[in-house]
């Protein structure tokens, strides 16, 4: 059971910025009443910040990886979250196989 | 004595909803906090340390780019930095989804320290035709947030047994699972023409000068498109 000091207080400043981002939108909300293009744009962040955090991984590893980025995309609509998953970590699997 | 107290009734029933909506995410994170916690041992991180920063951070986006760009000693600012553009969006999401959502300020408060992009995602959905309680909200940000901490501590002592995640696909299960978050949110033109342009750009972006730039700048040409494309007369 070892604690790095820094460490710690990396986790600590991680906790800190992570709590402040969920609760500042109780401070704002009643601000924010948003319609057309600004309504867009505020519906546009989950997807947006999503897509931007995997593209790296799905896009420029490699064929394997994004081919089967493109399998799960193709599945997403299709069947169940976990179902989804499946799908592309065995297809990954497989194209890391034969590629 | 037999009469069933209607309240008591409705908060079962919430709770039950929200186990039954988030199970399939719950799941999910399972083999995506082992790997979490196996791959933070690799970076030199404890047992102690990983249980430490799920259970205070409890956000997987920003621990897994916290653990790829790992060093000792840890860059404090700078990973509180990547911390922050990762999860900014809770901002916003907090701030949508806060007069949807039966609980206090108080309660909110304490409540949405277990916001996740799961249980977020999964309370606009239900806030669509039903109201989202605090039973509801509860049931899920207790499953996720025992799932995680257990999931990812598991790992990290299970860490040295496991092997090179790769071997099993196991590092694709996060990709996968944001693929199919995001499918979640339809394919409208408005949302096709966001989910392309902030992919295009993240890549580049990370390829060109590296991350964690590459996560902001996506966001934000994704964002950006999504406001041109909605059009002047887009009617919310």
């Amino acid at each position: 059971m070892s604690m790095d000091t820094t460490t710690l207080l990396a986790i600590l400043a991680m906790a800190v910025v992570t709590y402040f981002t969920r609760v500042a939108g109780l401070l704002v909300a009643d601000r924010l009443a948003l319609t057309g293009r600004a309504k867009a744009a505020f519906d546009a962040i989950p997807p947006a910040v999503l897509v931007a955090v995997i593209a790296p991984t799905a896009l420029t590893t490699g064929w394997a990886e994004a081919l089967a980025a493109a399998i799960t995309a193709f599945v997403a609509f299709r069947l169940p979250l976990l179902a989804t998953i499946i799908v592309g970590v065995v297809s990954v699997v497989v194209l890391r196989h034969f590629m | 004595m037999d009469q069933p107290n209607p309240l008591k009734t409705s908060y079962r029933r919430d709770a039950r909803a929200g186990l039954r909506d988030i199970a399939p995410a719950a799941i999910a994170a399972i083999p995506i906090g082992l790997l979490f916690g196996a791959v933070a041992i690799t970076k030199g991180l404890s047992p102690a340390e990983v249980a430490l920063m799920s259970a205070l951070v409890f956000a997987g986006g920003a621990q897994f780019a916290a653990i790829e760009s790992w060093v000792s000693p840890a860059p404090i600012l700078a990973l509180a930095f990547g911390t922050f553009l990762i999860n900014v969006r809770h901002v916003l999401m907090g701030a949508s989804l806060s007069p949807k959502i039966g609980l206090s300020r108080t309660e909110k408060f304490v409540g949405f320290f277990f916001m996740t992009d799961e249980s977020w995602a999964l309370s606009e959905r239900r806030a669509l035709d039903r109201p989202v309680t605090g039973a509801y909200w509860a049931a899920m940000a207790v499953t996720l947030y025992a799932n995680w901490v257990v999931s990812t501590t598991l790992g990290a002592v299970l860490g040295s047994f496991l092997g090179d995640p790769a071997r099993f696909g196991a590092d694709f299960a996060f990709t996968a699972l944001f693929i199919g978050l995001v499918a979640g949110f339809g394919r409208s033109r408005v949302t096709l023409v966001t989910v392309g342009v902030s992919a295009a750009v993240s890549a580049l972006v990370h390829h060109f000068i590296g991350a964690p730039w590459h996560v902001a700048s996506g966001a934000l040409a994704g964002i950006a498109a999504a406001y041109l494309a909605a059009g002047k007369d887009a009617r919310s």
